[in-house]
């Protein structure tokens, strides 16, 4: 069974500058003793008394402005970063897609890259090799994938790396709003596929500033303003908090009844 | 402004497993043996990345070695006063296990610094870099195997007092030990210099200090030094037993067992620190980063 606990959780990020950094300061810092007061390094709290249990099924949206620790929060639901205070513990296989370009490599192979790209999102090499045909057909490259990653267009890397992230079976999926810069028409294709992917997953979070997607893909949301957790909750009431109107209020039926068939939020 | 809310808050204690404790570094260590399929194909990429492109890609490796042992060996024999027949598989034997120990210890400065980015995108034992980079550093050394096959071929070993037996099997648990060695090595200077970044440079010039210090090129109890107190001293250099550990069974020598002696208790102690690091530190990497 899929969890991720946390307690009163805080995160904060020494930050050493090229002095504070060196073996020299450390040590003279311990012998002077008098320059003590300027060792301490500096701190910034990223995130302060988080509290979260989410569970199998649970679908959460990550709202927040720029800066109030969103992905940081997903970093920390993730496992990479351990709490400084308090505690967390994450049971189940988690696939963070925070950026789509990270373990790619210029140098190699479509096919290649697919291959690697998998096994650092926890998959086998033969899971892999399983799924390369589809992975193919969806981002239509064909022989492209024989060619080196660096001969790729920007939008035929993003193809890639959406269509390897989509393929795989996590128990928690992890979504950074990143994959928000895919172009729109691509993305409407890769919908059904994310949607899968989310479906398949035991438990998602996801960080964004889309209502539609948010509404697409989620059911409940924590809303986090400056490290700390503001408002958790229902998705529609949390948006309209954070918005300061209802969200759902202007759709058309049509796309309220789409919705709540996906993600049973309305 | 926070909501009661129905499914969020945690409804049991904390664990009592604190992120400081032996138990969260053992399953680190072995959480990342577990995705040896990750780390195997990323150490074989790095080599094969490194000669991409090149018409005989990584044979370079194996050339350069050759090359390097060879100058080497002609210029410590006319040095040292020394026949070729025993210098050359002497030096050859020293150079390929020294760039063993001094590519865990020197990249292993680096193993986190180089990953930063996959320590923050992808949560990962960090275990999985360190094997990552024993696994690399060995593929280098069985690339390696190649020129000391063949200087096994050209001068045989009873050519100069060694002979063909089975102790020479004793290659490969000197080996492994010297992968354990590098695995703890690594894992404990690649902490520090994550969190002290003036580390790797001294780490550089330390290794290419004790290149010089160690009796890799030159041979320590030759008739030109036999006599002299400085061959005392160079016991107490640890690195010699490292090499010599290993160079003996591979030349075909007779072996002396204080040098396993030495590395066997050098590495429990090493192990033992680089534990008490991971410990505390494993946690802290993905933030000093």
């Amino acid at each position: 069974m899929v969890s991720i606990d946390v307690w009163n959780a805080s995160v904060e990020f020494p930050i050493f500058d090229a002095k504070t950094r060196s073996l020299k300061k450390a040590v003279l810092g311990k012998a002077g003793g008098k320059i003590s007061n300027d060792t301490k390094v500096p701190v910034i709290e990223a995130l302060q008394d988080i509290n979260i249990s989410l569970r199998h099924g649970d679908r959460v949206g990550l709202v927040g402005h720029n800066g109030a620790g969103k992905s940081t929060l997903l970093r920390l639901l993730s496992g990479i970063y351990e709490p400084t205070r308090g505690n967390s513990r994450v049971v189940g296989k988690v696939a963070p897609v925070f950026d789509l370009g990270v373990g790619m490599d210029p140098e190699i192979s479509g096919y290649e890259n697919i291959i690697i790209r998998g096994l650092f999102l926890g998959m086998t090499r033969a899971q892999m090799e399983k799924r390369v045909d589809d992975i193919a057909d969806f981002t239509e490259l064909g022989n492209y994938l024989n060619m080196p990653l660096r001969t790729y267009s920007t939008g035929m890397r993003v193809r890639l790396a959406l269509g390897v992230v989509t393929s795989i079976d996590p128990e928690i999926l992890l979504l950074d709003e990143g994959i928000g810069a895919v172009d729109a028409a691509f993305l409407e294709r890769a919908r059904d596929r994310l949607n899968d992917l989310v479906r398949r997953s035991g438990l998602l979070v996801f960080a964004s500033h889309s209502d539609e997607f948010l509404m697409e893909l989620c059911n409940s949301a924590i809303w986090m303003d400056q490290g700390r957790v503001r408002m958790q909750g229902g998705l529609r009431e949390v948006l309209t908090a954070y918005k300061g109107h209802d969200p759902f209020e202007n759709m058309p039926q049509h796309v309220l009844e789409r919705l709540s068939a996906v993600g049973g939020t309305a | 402004m926070q909501s009661p809310s129905t499914v969020e808050q945690p409804d049991q204690a904390p664990p009592p497993a604190p992120s400081r404790s032996f138990a969260r570094a053992r399953h680190d260590l072995s959480q990342g043996w577990k995705s040896r399929q990750l780390w195997a194909h990323l150490g074989w990429q790095d080599i094969k990345q490194q000669y991409r492109r090149s018409v005989i890609g990584p044979l370079w490796i194996t050339i350069s070695m050759a090359v390097t042992a060879t100058a080497l060996g002609i210029l410590y024999s006319g040095l040292m006063g020394q026949p070729l027949e025993r210098q050359l598989p002497y030096v050859a034997v020293g150079f390929i296990v020294w760039n063993f120990i001094g590519g865990c210890v020197n990249e292993g400065a680096n193993v986190f610094i180089a990953n930063e980015g996959l320590i923050k995108h992808l949560p990962a034992p960090i275990s999985v870099h360190v094997y990552r980079l024993v696994w690399r550093q060995t593929l280098l050394f069985l690339h390696n195997l190649v020129v000391y096959v063949a200087v096994l071929l050209i001068f045989p070993p009873w050519k100069y007092g060694g002979h063909i037996s089975f102790s020479m099997l004793l290659a490969i648990p000197a080996l492994v030990l010297l992968m354990i060695n590098g695995l703890v090595v690594s894992m404990f200077v690649g902490i520090v210099s994550t969190r002290f970044r003036d580390i790797p440079p001294i780490t550089g010039s330390v290794v290419q200090m004790l290149f010089f210090m160690t009796p890799v090129a030159w041979i320590y109890d030759s008739t030109l030094l036999k006599n002299s107190p400085r061959v005392k001293y160079a016991e107490l250099n640890p690195f010699l037993h490292y090499v010599e550990m290993i160079r003996q069974p591979m030349l075909g020598q007779t072996i002396v067992w204080r040098h396993w002696a030495v590395v066997l208790v050098a590495t429990v102690l090493l192990t033992g620190l680089a534990a008490i690091f991971l410990r505390n530190y494993r946690a802290r990497v993905s933030y000093w980063v």
